[in-house]
């Protein structure tokens, strides 16, 4: 479960060596966009020996690595050896990138003994989103991941903080994610310094249905995690129902301040519930 | 032959090694009054799980913890190896 993550670049000491105290759900060592060709062997040695003897990492581990289809990709797997890493964020999915991978991995688990990778699929083309439901109810895929900017270049859109532009692609992600039980994490918000920006922009994806947001600095977790952390008034209200719900168990529907509530609505609660556990916020 | 690879950003080191007779190793470290011996035992262990002898390593070391050195001087191997 998540609500945030945050990106590490994999060639940067100075962040990796704090990696666990940052306030995030998960950390996304990056291995892809944020590190150059030239470097792509040195982020990899380097990631790799973090993780093999770091005695405390983040709360969940998140490798993002190149493309399937690159020359790269064959290395970057060969960092599952650690046994460190949780799931494997794989950039430009779609239908094919989705199978490819899926039997890469099969080969690669069965060759070293290894049990199957979690997967996030990062959506950041047209392809992508028009290919969702094919790859979405793949059994790795534990979220699906928006990339609102290259999906911006594709379409050859400017991206804007009325965000009109990728609405459609946000609702795609968020009805395949949901339709097949996993996480809708929404794209990072790029403008760093604009506090405000971040939280109209968090708000309008949790309002939508988003569950996570990704982050690429870690000033931005505080806002993250509150909106997409239940409120403590959600927390007294799912309470309140989940209480009156074992002591109406008798009887479907009860009464809880002049409104009806039925399973659905008992459900609601429960899954509030659940979410503040996890987040440890009660 | 030569491999560099790091940098002197905070927290990183920048290593270069090259072939030479015999296999020195010379370590400027702004914490090198503290954990000279440290650096010292992680750039031997390296070489030496890694069969690397009869070279030249220079270590700058901005405050890199372990797996960094270690990190960076196999990048710097795998570079020198390349240098053909």
């Amino acid at each position: 479960m998540f609500r945030s993550l945050l990106f590490i670049p994999g060639n940067n000491p100075s962040m990796l060596q704090n990696a666990d105290v940052f306030l995030t759900d998960a950390v996304i060592f990056d291995l892809e966009d944020a590190v150059s060709i030239k470097e792509k062997h040195n982020a990899r040695n380097l990631v790799k020996n973090y993780l093999q003897t770091s005695t405390v990492l983040p709360k969940q581990v998140v490798l993002r690595v190149n493309s399937v289809d690159s020359i790269y990709f064959g290395e970057d797997i060969k960092l599952l050896k650690t046994k460190k890493i949780d799931y494997l964020l794989i950039p430009k999915m779609n239908k094919e990138t989705m199978h490819k991978v899926d039997i890469v991995l099969n080969d690669f688990e069965r060759k070293n003994n290894l049990e199957q990778i979690k997967l996030i699929a990062l959506i950041e083309t047209a392809q992508g989103i028009n290919e969702i439901d094919y790859f979405a109810e793949n059994k790795r895929l534990s979220a699906l991941f928006l990339g609102g900017e290259d999906l911006a270049n594709d379409l050859e859109i400017k991206r804007t903080d009325s965000n009109n532009e990728i609405h459609y692609a946000r609702s795609r992600v968020i009805f395949s994610a949901v339709a097949n039980g996993i996480i809708p994490i929404d794209t990072p918000y790029t403008d760093i310094n604009n506090v405000e920006g971040l939280r109209k922009d968090s708000e309008q994806a949790k309002e939508l249905g988003m569950k996570a947001k990704a982050s690429i600095h870690p000033n931005q977790l505080e806002i993250i995690n509150e909106v997409f952390s239940p409120s403590m008034d959600e927390i007294d209200w799912a309470r309140d129902i989940v209480r009156l719900s074992k002591e109406n168990s008798d009887i479907g529907v009860f009464q809880y301040k002049g409104k009806m509530i039925d399973k659905p609505i008992i459900e609601k609660a429960e899954k509030i519930i659940n979410k503040a556990k996890q987040f440890g916020i009660m | 032959m030569k491999g560099i690879a790091g940098s002197k950003e905070s927290n990183d080191c920048l290593i270069t090694i090259e072939s030479a007779n015999s296999t020195t190793i010379e370590i400027n470290s702004i914490v090198g009054a503290f954990f000279y011996d440290q650096i010292m035992e992680t750039v031997k262990e390296t070489l030496a799980e890694n069969n690397i002898t009869n070279v030249k390593v220079i270590v700058d070391d901005k405050g890199a913890l372990d797996y960094t050195i270690k990190s960076r001087l196999l990048t710097a191997i795998e570079r020198m190896k390349e240098d053909v």
